[in-house]
């Protein structure tokens, strides 16, 4: 790899490391400036590898040349503290040798305890994510502002009140006590699926970055299951959820862009390698009592890797949605369940149904009905699914639905 | 929106009464489906079933195991639910699965406050 293709790689990976671990050392009150001495290695490494080439170990390199700024900085902060602070408030404090520790299991232990700083109940759950795909994700603030579809200044000033509330709450860069571990871990999970979702469900066109919100959700995940206090049911849960999505990541969109409806998707797609990681997941989320959103839609996730239209998958995704809506209402939980509805119990049961739901305002419940009435009435059918493209929003949307309406015309 | 309160009754003593396990697992998909098209207008509330067995406890501080005031009324489970009025709260009750099986009845209140209970 060339140095210009090399550090941004390494950009993505070792920067949210490095602060997550001087954090560690020197506090979330500090975290700019650990920021600023992550951004100063980069910036040596891009003057030094540009002048002399690749190091031989460009980790360890950057490690190293970490280590000696921190150690620098808290070095004149300790003059500071030792000499100059006592003359003033004439009291005695210590000064301590830094240590800086970047073994892997530091990184880790680290990063873990950053996760559940940043997801702390005193800040909004939108600069929950803005701060861990900064801190934790590595993402520049444009590529943070393009995910959000913002601009940058909202990002930055996001992101600065979020980590002034940090600071001003004292908010210790540790893992929660065991007995508040549960509703900590909710905020915590409800970022990663945000993350997600983000990279997941949005219309943007970015799609490798898209992909990469998704790949880091599922990282961060991951984390959490490798570790004793927070590897809980609902953490495997949406970990599966997560597996069985990007599943079929490649298979949802065509070279254009345009996406392609579950139903005309190219199985050969399919990433069966993380449907069967999902799977192991989904049995290890079995555990325990506590049935939530993230238990119900990995199952319903899980049924929809399995292509066949059977009977069994159908009454089991209805099933899994009756629950679901029962936890938490929204509206595309809503129309989906209905969907499963005309699948398991037939279309005239789930027309009936679907005229009791209120969303005259939303595209996909117009496209909903058509696709009810298709076999049953075909100029209602054809009136919905007009009535839906006057709704759409989004040009995809748009083209989706012209397609049904054309199949009319033939 | 006011909160409803749709209380289920049926006869969970009487041996003849009692379904098989097929058909329970029937009864319990159509509860669901019931409960299920509920929450997709989102207006469920919450809710849940009842064991068969129970206490009672009378005046005098007198406790016997569930004797109910008919076996036909005996309370299987209830549900909260948000409607415009009591009329759209009754119509989502006439739904209730358990309306199937003779003699079985489901009751609708209103839920109010300590202090409007009149």
């Amino acid at each position: 790899m060339q140095s210009s293709e090399i550090l941004p790689h390494l950009f993505r990976n070792e920067y949210t490391k490095i602060v997550s671990v001087l954090c560690k050392h020197i506090g979330f009150e500090n975290i700019e400036i650990a920021e600023e001495i992550a951004s100063e290695t980069f910036l040596t490494a891009t003057e030094t590898w540009g002048i002399k080439g690749n190091p031989e170990h460009p980790t360890a390199w950057l490690y190293a040349v970490a280590k000696n700024k921190a150690k620098n900085y808290l070095q004149r902060n300790s003059i500071f503290q030792t000499k100059i602070l006592p003359e003033l408030t004439k009291t005695q404090t210590e000064s301590i040798e830094p240590e800086i520790d970047l073994s892997p299991e530091n990184i880790y232990d680290s990063q873990l305890r950053m996760i559940f700083a940043i997801c702390h109940p005193s800040v909004s759950s939108e600069a929950q994510v803005g701060l861990s795909l900064r801190i934790l994700c590595g993402f520049g603030i444009e590529e943070i502002a393009d995910a959000f579809l913002t601009n940058k200044e909202t990002i930055n000033k996001r992101l600065f009140r979020a980590k002034e509330r940090l600071r001003e709450e004292k908010i210790a860069i540790e893992l929660p006590a065991p007995e508040e571990i549960e509703d900590r871990l909710d905020s915590v999970l409800s970022t990663i699926y945000l993350l997600f979702n983000e990279g997941y469900y949005s219309i943007s066109q970015n799609k490798p970055l898209r992909k990469d919100l998704c790949i880091e959700a599922i990282r961060l995940c991951s984390m959490l299951v490798e570790n004793q206090i927070t590897n809980k049911p609902q953490v495997y849960a949406l970990l599966a959820l997560m597996c069985f999505h990007t599943s079929r990541f490649e298979a949802r969109q065509d070279e254009n862009g345009e996406q392609i409806l579950y139903q005309d998707q190219d199985t050969n797609l399919w990433n069966y390698d993380l449907i069967r990681k999902g799977e192991i997941f989904l049995n290890k989320a079995a555990s325990g009592t506590k049935l939530t959103k993230y238990h119900l839609e990995a199952g319903i996730a899980y049924w929809h890797t399995q292509k066949e239209d059977t009977k069994e998958k159908w009454e089991n995704i209805l099933q899994l949605y009756n629950r679901l809506l029962q936890l938490q209402y929204s509206p595309i939980a809503a129309l989906n369940r209905t969907y499963a509805l005309s699948k398991a119990n037939g279309k005239k049961e789930a027309i009936l149904e679907a005229e009791k739901l209120d969303l005259k305002e939303n595209h996909f419940y117009f496209a909903l009905l058509g696709e009810l009435y298709i076999d049953i009435d075909r100029s209602k059918s054809e009136g919905y699914f007009r009535k839906a493209l006057s709704l759409a929003k989004t040009s995809q949307a748009k083209i989706s639905i012209q397609k049904k309406i054309d199949q009319f015309s033939k | 929106m006011d909160e409803y309160l749709i209380l289920m009754r049926l006869d969970l003593i009487t041996k003849d009464a009692q379904p098989s396990p097929e058909q329970m697992q029937v009864y319990m998909k159509m509860y669901q489906d019931w409960v299920g098209g509920i929450a997709a207008q989102n207006k469920f509330v919450g809710g849940t079933g009842l064991s068969t067995e129970g206490k009672v406890i009378k005046s005098g501080q007198i406790v016997t195991d569930g004797p109910f005031a008919e076996t036909k009324e005996s309370i299987a489970g209830f549900i909260t639910i948000k409607a415009k009025n009591f009329e759209e709260a009754a119509d989502i009750a006439k739904g209730c699965p358990i309306l199937n099986g003779p003699g079985n009845s489901v009751e609708v209140r209103k839920i109010v406050g300590v202090d409007n209970t009149r």
